[in-house]
C-alpha cells in the first residue's frame, strides 16, 4: 500500500517534504518512521488524516501521515 | 523594596504636570504587577463606563517585579486601559527593551491621564521627566519617529510610540516600542493618540534591587535548563519562530481560511515557517534577556524589519486567501510602521473581502484602490497602508471588522468575540481554544489561555482537541496561570517549559517573599475575577461570552475537521461552575471574598 508521509521543520533535512512510502499491509506508523529513519524521540506531533495518532496505529492504503518534531509557538 | 522600585510616575497631560507617587506595596503584592496591578489601578481610578477615547480614560504602562531583572525573558511591560475596540479592560503585552529600561530609570509604572492640548512626548532620564513638543513627529511612521527621537536623545534611549493609526484613533491601533515590538491588541494605541501623546523616551542608569542573589542564580539555572531542554523553547521557536505553526494548524484542519469560511488552506506551504526560514529570514531578533529568541527579522525587496509572526501570516495570508509570503511580509511591515495590530488588521481585510464577495461592499467603495477579493496580494498591502492613514474605505477598515460588518447590517460576519478579532485557530476544530476565546476578558484572543499548547502541541500533556471532557478545567487553569505570568513581567512562552513553582521561585528570589506555585496561580485567578468585575461594570455582560454564529452553526466544510461546529453549550456551564460563578457567568460574592477581590 502507498502512504503519503508529510514531514515538517527539521525532519525534512535529508528526507524531503512529501514522501510516498510503499509499505506492507498491516504496517504501523512505527514502521513508517523506521522506513524514513525518524527516531521516535524526534516526533512530537503525529497525525493520520489530520487526527492525533499513536505509533502503533495500523495504516491503510492512501493514509496521509503528518509528522512534526517538537515545535510550536503562538 | 525588592523587585519593585516603589515609585509610580503620574503624568497629567491636560495640566502638563508630573508627580511621583509611592507604589502601594500591599496592592502590588496582591495583584503582582503588569496586567494585574494595572487592572487594579484602573478599577480604583477609572469609572468602567467611561468613553475609552475621552480624557477621563487613563493609560497605564506597567512593568512587573521581574521586569529588568536577570530572569529569562524578564523585559515585559503591559499597556493597561479601557479598550475603545471592545469596551472591556484592555491589557496589551510587549517585549523588546522598553520595559526593562523603564525599571532601570527607577519606575514601576507610568499613569497617563487627561489630554494634551497639542501633540507631546515624554522624555524620561531616570527621575528627570519632561513633556516636550511632538508637533514635528505627528504624522510620522514608526521608523521616522524612532529615528528622530534617537537623534534628539541618543541611540541608547528606548522608545515607545504610536504611528499614524493611533493618531487617527483607529480602534486597531497598537502601541509600538523598539521599532517593531507591539502592545498590539484592543486599540491601546488609539487611547494614547486620544491623549495627544506621540511617544515616550526613556533612559535609565539604575538597577532593580534583588532580595536574594544566590536564590535567583539557582532558580535562574533551573529555568534556563528547562527552557533549553524543552523542544519548543529550546529548538523549535529559535529555529522557526512562531510561523512554524502554519503547517501544524493547517494539517489539523483548523487553519481559518477566507474569513473562517474554510479551515484548510491549500497553499499553506507557501506561507509556512519553513518557507519563511528558507527565503526571507535574515536573523533572529530577541527581546531583553530572552534565551528563546523567537523574534524574526526579514528582508523583502526594499523592506526590512521585525516579524512576521504566525498570527500575522495567518491574518494576511490564509484568512485573506493570500499565498504570497512576500506580500504578507510587506503588510506586516506597514502595520508596524503605521502602528496597527496585525491580527485585527488582517482579519478586518478578510471580513471586507467576504462583504465584497457577497455583494454588500461595491466596487465603487474601493475608489482607486485595488478590489478586496480573496487572494489579492496587492490589495492586502495597499489597504493596510490606507487603513493606517484612515483614507477612503480605509477609514471604515480602521474601526475593525465588527463595526465594518455592522455598518452593512451583517455583524455576524465579523469573526470576533466582544468585537475583537479572533486569531489563527478555528475553534470548531479545537474545543478548549474556542472556550478560551469565548470567555476571554479582552475579547477574541489566543494568549489569554493558550489551549493550543495541550490540544495541539501536547504541552504539558496531549489532550484530544475534539474532546469536551476536562476542557473547562484546563481552560480555567491556563487562563489563571497566564494572568499571573502576564503580571510578573515574563514572556508567556516561558510556560511551554516552566511550571508554576518555577515562577514562584524566581518571584521569591527577586522580591524576598515565600509564595508557592499554587499561590502564584491563585493570584492569577484573582486578577481574572477583577477583570471580569471591571467588564461587568463597563456593561460587557457574560451574554457576550460566546462565538460568532458561524462557528456555532456552520460545520467546517472540508478537511480533517470536516463537519464540526463548536460545542460551546456543552462546556460553558461547567466552566462557570469551576470558576465559582453563577449559571449566568457572574462571579459570586463568596468567590470574590475568597479571592479578596475588592
Amino acid at each position: 500500500m502507498t502512504i503519503q508521509a508529510r514531514l515538517f521543520a527539521t525532519l525534512r533535512e535529508g528526507r524531503g517534504k512529501v514522501i510516498a512510502a510503499e509499505l506492507e499491509e498491516g504496517a504501523t506508523v512505527a514502521d513508517l518512521a523506521a522506513r524514513l529513519a525518524i527516531s521516535h524521540k524526534d516526533i512530537a506531533i503525529l497525525l493520520v488524516g489530520g487526527r492525533d495518532a499513536a505509533m502503533d496505529k495500523i495504516l491503510t492504503d492512501g493514509d496521509i501521515v503528518s509528522v512534526f518534531p517538537p515545535v510550536g509557538g503562538g | 523594596m525588592y523587585g519593585y522600585n516603589g515609585k509610580i510616575l503620574r503624568v497629567n497631560l491636560t495640566a502638563r504636570t508630573v508627580k511621583v507617587e509611592a507604589l502601594d506595596e500591599t496592592k502590588a503584592r496582591k495583584y503582582i504587577g503588569g496586567r494585574g496591578f494595572g487592572t487594579k489601578m484602573m478599577m480604583d481610578e477609572v469609572d468602567p463606563s467611561v468613553d475609552a477615547l475621552s480624557p477621563a480614560n487613563k493609560l497605564m504602562i506597567v512593568t512587573g517585579p521581574l521586569t529588568g531583572t536577570a530572569t529569562p525573558t524578564g523585559g515585559r511591560y503591559m499597556a493597561v486601559t479601557k479598550s475603545p475596540l471592545t469596551g472591556t479592560i484592555a491589557s496589551s503585552n510587549s517585549g523588546g527593551y522598553f520595559g526593562a529600561e523603564l525599571k532601570f530609570a527607577g519606575w514601576d509604572a507610568i499613569i497617563l491621564e487627561g489630554k494634551a492640548s497639542a501633540p507631546v512626548y515624554l522624555n524620561i532620564i531616570d527621575d528627570k521627566v519632561e513633556i516636550l513638543d511632538a508637533a514635528p513627529l505627528w504624522g510620522k511612521v514608526l521608523s521616522a519617529t524612532t529615528d528622530a527621537l534617537e537623534q534628539a536623545h541618543g541611540g541608547k534611549a528606548r522608545i515607545l510610540a504610536i504611528g499614524p493609526a493611533g493618531e487617527r484613533l483607529s480602534l486597531l491601533a497598537s502601541i509600538m516600542n523598539d521599532r517593531w515590538r507591539a502592545a498590539g491588541r484592543s486599540g491601546v494605541g488609539a487611547v494614547m493618540g486620544s491623549k495627544n501623546l506621540k511617544a515616550i523616551v526613556v533612559k535609565g542608569s539604575g538597577k532593580v534591587a534583588i532580595a536574594n542573589d544566590d536564590a535567583l542564580k539557582a532558580a535562574f539555572a533551573v529555568c534556563m535548563t528547562k527552557i533549553k531542554e524543552n523542544g519548543v523553547t529550546g529548538t523549535g521557536l529559535p529555529a522557526y519562530g512562531t510561523a512554524v505553526l502554519v503547517n501544524i494548524i493547517n494539517e489539523n484542519g483548523a487553519f481559518p481560511t477566507n474569513n473562517f469560511q474554510e479551515s484548510v488552506f491549500g497553499k499553506a506551504e507557501e506561507i509556512s515557517g519553513e518557507a519563511l526560514a528558507e527565503k526571507y529570514l535574515k536573523k533572529k531578533d530577541p527581546c531583553y534577556r530572552c534565551p528563546i529568541a523567537c523574534g524574526r527579522y526579514c528582508e523583502v525587496d526594499d523592506i526590512k524589519g521585525g516579524g512576521p509572526e504566525y498570527e500575522t501570516i495567518w491574518a494576511f495570508g490564509s484568512d485573506c486567501g493570500v499565498s504570497s509570503l512576500k506580500d504578507v511580509i510587506k503588510a506586516n511591515y506597514w502595520c508596524n510602521e503605521y502602528g496597527l495590530d496585525t491580527i485585527s488588521a488582517g482579519a478586518t481585510l478578510a471580513a471586507a473581502m467576504e462583504l465584497y464577495q457577497r455583494g454588500l461592499v461595491k466596487k465603487a467603495d474601493f475608489g482607486d484602490g485595488p478590489e478586496l477579493t480573496f487572494g489579492n496580494a496587492d490589495a492586502i498591502v495597499e489597504w493596510t497602508k490606507r487603513m493606517g492613514k484612515a483614507e477612503g474605505f480605509g477609514a471604515k477598515l480602521a474601526l475593525g471588522s465588527y463595526r465594518l460588518c455592522d455598518s452593512y447590517g451583517v455583524p455576524e460576519l465579523s469573526m470576533s468575540v466582544k468585537k475583537q478579532e479572533m486569531p489563527a485557530y478555528d475553534p470548531r476544530g479545537i474545543v478548549g481554544q474556542g472556550l478560551s476565546y469565548a470567555t476571554s476578558n479582552r475579547g477574541g484572543c489566543h494568549v489569554r489561555g493558550y489551549m493550543i499548547s495541550p490540544e495541539i502541541l501536547g504541552l504539558p500533556e496531549k489532550l484530544d482537541r475534539l474532546d469536551t471532557a476536562g476542557k473547562p478545567l484546563w481552560t480555567k487553569i491556563f487562563q489563571d496561570f497566564t494572568a499571573a505570568i502576564d503580571s510578573v513581567g515574563l514572556c508567556l512562552f516561558t510556560s511551554f517549559a516552566m511550571g508554576a513553582d518555577d515562577y514562584a521561585a524566581l518571584y521569591n528570589a527577586v522580591c524576598g517573599t515565600s509564595i508557592t506555585g499554587a499561590e502564584f496561580i491563585t493570584s492569577g485567578e484573582r486578577i481574572w475575577n477583577l477583570e471580569k468585575q471591571y467588564n461587568l461594570a463597563a456593561g460587557i455582560g457574560s451574554n457576550q461570552d460566546t462565538l460568532p454564529p458561524r462557528l456555532l452553526k456552520e460545520p467546517i466544510p472540508e478537511g480533517p475537521s470536516k463537519g464540526l461546529v463548536h460545542p460551546l453549550d456543552k462546556v460553558l456551564p461547567e466552566y462557570y461552575s469551576l470558576r465559582g460563578w453563577d449559571a449566568k457567568g457572574i462571579p459570586t460574592k463568596a468567590k470574590l471574598a475568597e479571592l479578596g477581590v475588592d
